[in-house]
């Protein structure tokens, strides 16, 4: 065990040295799985870390890691940050849950923050945004414009994230138009422009007049601005170089104010380990603004639902409900619970095709 | 299941796009190779052509010098790669890769105010009467212009070397070094120029993808483009044509995968996505038994020795 | 003018003079480069060059250099006994996955068993999954002459697929919510790959690549298989008439690599990252044929190159979160280490004259 007594010996070291020198400094790191210029997940991350040193000043040091692999790598990242004093770190992917539990677990007086995980310890707080919320306004949307009464859906992987966001927009986009019809492509992979402009060709010519994307890049918009007719939706970003063409609103991860409240908390020694699951309402998930392009009326229908969420006074997943087999899921006005949702790893009934697994 | 929702026209007029990034990058690697030079930086050559590309279009205006533009920026990156393989006589499989770890470093150090621009639209060749022909139209006459250019590259790649003496020497060189050089060819200067127009061709395809395809810039956009265009050359036994051949039963699998996606064929997702990978390997097993072999001199060192 | 003359012997001198050489050159262009990003020159290479092994935090990195460069070296020697004959195996990421996937197989298939013959089985496995997956491009090449390049390459894109598939189906995690990726491996006493020393970073893989630079060597200096590698890659025909079968050799390289990648992707499984997952892989096998070409293709040079090659990643991480440098910085300082690496090795081989210039 000398390699814990070696750790605890530095951090105490550290700890004494810190609360010597920059008492009010609190230092939060961030480890981030892509680059910070990949317009999509990580830039909002960084944005929002940007959002708590404008908020905090000289009071705050932020430092970041980019582009840090899973597993391992992840690991060493963190350590190194637990090492040179970090109070609190932000670790934004999926993929970073194991390591940041273990790593949680040598430096127990650090707090730490895992974006869309399952696991918690004292010291280690989740968070996750509901965008399915975001998809429920999309899919309305969608039902209503569509002429073809194609939507195409562009999934990146499998996961019930993804799955959660298809179902959203399904069930809401079916409940404005009982044609409606979902073509899905999964391009397997997170970040791949060329396959996401391929994939949104595929969908446009095989009928598709409202394109909706899981995937971070622009590559499908361009697609529908090409050709003319089609319309889309910004994803993780505003992606507002496309709102006088195809792009009719968006999803937003709105990360700063969640940042900058966990960061005060650190500062006020009133942090405590709590799974966060916030959307529209607490403003985690922003609708960016919905153009001209829709009809007023659907705007305002898409505004009142909007609010309806925000409020709390309509969840999206509401009963009567099936999944795709046709048994039953949800009765009559029943509300899905969140660990169902969480590990959703089905279809709702009408749409076609099979997840991948 | 509806496979009718497929149109075979527009399936071929997609893979004519989805294929010319790579089409490029191979027609240059195809010559860097014939002249008995392996350079395996080819996406770190895409990577930088397309963010010179994308910058210079964006500031300019113009989509035609940023291609321009992406040409060049290749085409200086290749010559670090020219000054350690040809003059420092370093190994050439690490210099390439050395090479791409270097280009996507630098690409996305030049690209950190880009993101999120749109860049200027390239123009599409929109030929009047010709694209309204029906079947014929779409795919032969409506696309934007770089997508005749890689075929008409193609087309020259192919006469230069099988016709011309530019094409002999080249081939010469990168046949036998040693003989090429005692017959007095200036084998280093031909290798240097050989290389350089492979990172034109890789910068043209990258810019491709970032002011085209795309369009927009993204850190690592070329997304491993680059390694398929390298495939593509061993594919095509070193033959221009065959380049041709290759990059569109790439890219025709790739876009046809996804549109039997669409359709809601019953096979699962992993394997449609597999399946440019196997049929490629699939293609060149069953093409193996023509033995066309590498040029003689691939990856070896030259110097002079009098 | 400067040219090249080429010494009648390699120079043992500049032998070990130019790693030396190659890495002040690469300190002198970084340092203009981080100044030129407005970051103090003098820090960030120390930072990357010193934090790492002499720093404060010293006693956490030391452990970590050998973590992360074992499953290089393991590869890349592998590697570089197919180089040496001539032999292009691209796609050992693609093996490292499979020997992950089967390795794991093995685990995930056994648990909650807590028999001592699982680690061993994992370990059999791993190496099978690697060798069975090299041994494609192998067949193909000898059976039809496929080129090996292109399919070695090709199969690493269906592997991450294959990998993909794992994770999200027959792999997942049954108490992982409906998440992608495997139990992990670190939780699980019988398959897990743990440090034989606590704190010494000192896991099976570690001692594997060392056992493997052992085996490299005397393979290559003390073998005849050895000495045919040697002849293959140097005058093939040469080799034909010293009655090296050249089937043979493609089969034993690519199925040795095959496996040590295979190999290095179980212990990684089994240990450090503890899980399948989508993102499993991080391109050891690309950055292996580096380091095979670094060490000169001999196996202690390819352990020292590994160990550098390690260095690197984790001082240049270092410098990234200490010194906000953005990570495309530090990937440009490495392109450029190597680019001096390769570039100043031309004076083992050569030396540098000044000549007259001529009328000529």
């Amino acid at each position: 065990m000398k390699f814990t007594r070696l750790l605890t010996g530095a951090v105490l070291a550290l700890g004494l040295a810190s609360t010597a020198i920059a008492e009010e400094k609190t230092k939060v790191g961030f480890v981030f799985v892509g680059p910070i210029g990949d317009g999509g997940w990580t830039y909002e991350h960084n944005q929002a870390r940007l959002a708590i040193e404008k908020e905090f000043g000289d009071k705050v040091e932020t430092v970041y890691v980019e582009s840090v692999a899973e597993g391992p790598d992840s690991e060493r990242v963190m350590t190194q940050m637990a090492l040179k004093g970090a109070d609190l770190i932000f670790t934004t992917s999926f993929g970073y849950m194991d390591p940041t539990i273990n790593v949680a677990k040598k430096f127990p007086d650090v707090k730490f923050e895992h974006a869309t995980g399952y696991k918690t310890a004292p010291n280690v707080s989740t968070y996750s945004a509901r965008f399915y919320e975001g998809r429920a306004v999309q899919g309305h949307i969608a039902g209503k414009m569509t002429k073809s009464n194609i939507v195409g859906y562009i999934g990146s992987v499998p996961i019930p994230e993804v799955i959660r966001g298809i179902n959203s927009a399904y069930i809401h986009a079916k409940k404005v138009n009982p044609d409606v019809e979902f073509k899905i492509v999964w391009v397997f992979e997170w970040f791949n422009p060329a396959k996401e402009a391929d994939a949104a060709k595929v969908l446009i010519e095989q009928g598709a007049d409202v394109i909706l994307q899981h995937t971070d890049s622009t590559a499908p918009l361009a697609a529908a601005e090409e050709a003319g007719n089609v319309i889309g939706f910004g994803q993780a970003s505003d992606m507002a170089a496309y709102k006088d063409g195809p792009r009719v609103s968006s999803i937003i991860d709105n990360w700063g104010p969640y940042y900058i409240a966990r960061t005060r908390a650190v500062m006020d020694g009133t942090w405590e380990s709590v799974p966060t699951w916030d959307g529209i309402g607490p403003g985690m998930v922003g609708i960016g603004e919905i153009t001209d392009r829709v009809p007023a009326d659907v705007k305002a229908e898409a505004i009142a639902l909007k609010e309806a969420i925000a409020s709390g006074e309509y969840h999206p997943f509401t009963g009567p409900l099936n999944k795709q087999d046709g048994s039953a899921w949800l009765e009559d006005g029943e509300i899905a619970d969140d660990g169902t949702l969480l590990g959703m790893n089905f279809y709702v009934e009408g749409i076609e095709g099979t997840i991948p697994q | 299941m509806d496979l009718s929702s497929i149109n075979p026209i527009l399936l071929l007029a997609s893979l004519m796009v989805a294929a010319t990034p790579i089409l490029l990058a191979a027609l240059g690697e195809l010559v860097v190779e014939r002249a008995g030079v392996l350079n395996l930086g080819v996406e770190g050559m895409m990577i930088t052509g397309a963010i010179c590309g994308f910058a210079i279009a964006v500031e300019t205006g113009s989509p035609v010098v940023g291609f321009i533009g992406a040409a060049l920026g290749g085409a200086l990156l290749s010559l670090l790669f020219a000054g350690l393989t040809q003059f420092a006589l370093a190994n050439q499989v690490a210099s390439g890769l050395a090479l791409t770890l270097f280009g996507l470093g630098l690409s996305a150090l030049l690209g950190q105010s880009y993101v999120g621009v749109k860049p200027p639209p390239t123009a599409k060749l929109d030929i009047p009467l010709l694209g309204d022909i029906p079947v014929l139209g779409p795919i032969v006459f409506a696309h934007d212009w770089m997508v005749y250019f890689g075929l008409a590259l193609t087309l020259v790649v192919w006469a230069l070397l099988k016709f011309t003496r530019a094409g002999l020497i080249l081939r010469a060189v990168g046949e036998n070094h040693d003989a090429a050089h005692a017959l007095g060819y200036k084998v280093v200067r031909v290798r240097v120029l050989a290389i350089l127009f492979g990172g034109a061709c890789a910068g043209m395809g990258g810019a491709y993808l970032s002011l085209v395809r795309v369009p927009q810039w993204t850190e690592g956009m070329t997304a491993g483009a680059g390694w398929i265009a390298l495939a593509l050359v061993v594919f095509a036994s070193w033959k221009a044509g065959r380049v041709l051949l290759g990059a569109y039963l790439f890219g025709g699998v790739t876009v046809l995968q996804l549109n039997l996606q669409a359709a809601g064929v019953d096979i699962p997702v992993e394997y449609l996505s597999m399946s440019p990978y196997l049929i490629t390997i699939l293609v060149l097993v069953i093409l193996s038994a023509d033995r066309s072999r590498a040029p003689g001199s691939l990856g070896r060192v030259f110097h002079a020795s009098s | 003018m400067l040219r090249l003359e080429q010494r009648p012997q390699p120079s043992r001198m500049w032998v070990y003079l130019t790693p030396l050489v190659a890495v002040v050159i690469t300190m002198i262009a970084g340092g203009a480069l981080f100044a030129a990003l407005g970051k103090s020159p003098v820090e960030a290479i120390a930072t990357i060059f010193w934090e790492p092994l002499f720093g404060e935090f010293a006693f956490y990195y030391r452990p970590q250099l050998l973590v992360k460069a074992a499953p290089l070296i393991l590869i890349a020697i592998g590697l570089s006994l197919g180089f040496r004959a001539g032999i292009w195996n691209i796609g050992a990421e693609g093996q490292y996955i499979l020997g992950a996937i089967c390795g794991a197989g093995v685990a995930l298939a056994a648990y909650p068993s807590e028999n001592v013959l699982i680690f061993p089985a994992m370990i059999v496995a791993g190496a099978f999954g690697g060798w069975a997956w090299g041994m494609i491009p192998a067949l193909l090449r000898v059976k039809f002459g496929t080129n090996e390049i292109l399919v070695s390459l090709m199969l690493v894109y269906v592997a991450e697929q294959l990998l993909a598939a794992m994770s999200l189906g027959l792999m997942r995690n049954p108490e992982g919510h409906g998440f992608p990726g495997s139990r992990n491996l670190q939780q699980y006493e019988a398959a897990h790959n743990a440090e034989l020393i606590t704190g010494s970073g000192l896991h099976w893989g570690v001692a594997a690549a060392l056992i493997a630079v052992i085996f490299a060597y005397i393979l290559l200096n003390r073998h005849i298989l050895g000495y045919h590698i040697r002849l293959t890659g140097q005058a093939p025909r040469a080799a034909r008439f010293a009655g090296v079968r050249p089937n043979r050799l493609i089969l034993f390289c690519l199925g040795t690599s095959g496996a040590l990648a295979g190999l290095a992707g179980m212990f990684e499984v089994a240990g450090p990252s503890g899980q399948i997952s989508i993102d499993f892989n991080v391109g050891y096998g690309f950055t292996a044929i580096i380091v095979a070409f670094l060490g000169r293709l001999h196996p202690v040079g390819i352990m020292l190159a590994g160990l550098l090659m390690a260095l690197t990643y984790i001082g240049g991480e270092i410098a990234q979160s200490n010194l906000q440098l953005p990570a495309a910085a530090i990937q440009l300082f490495q392109g450029m280490l190597l680019f001096f690496l390769l570039a100043v090795d031309v004076l083992v081989q050569f030396r540098l004259r000044w000549i007259r210039t001529e009328a000529a």
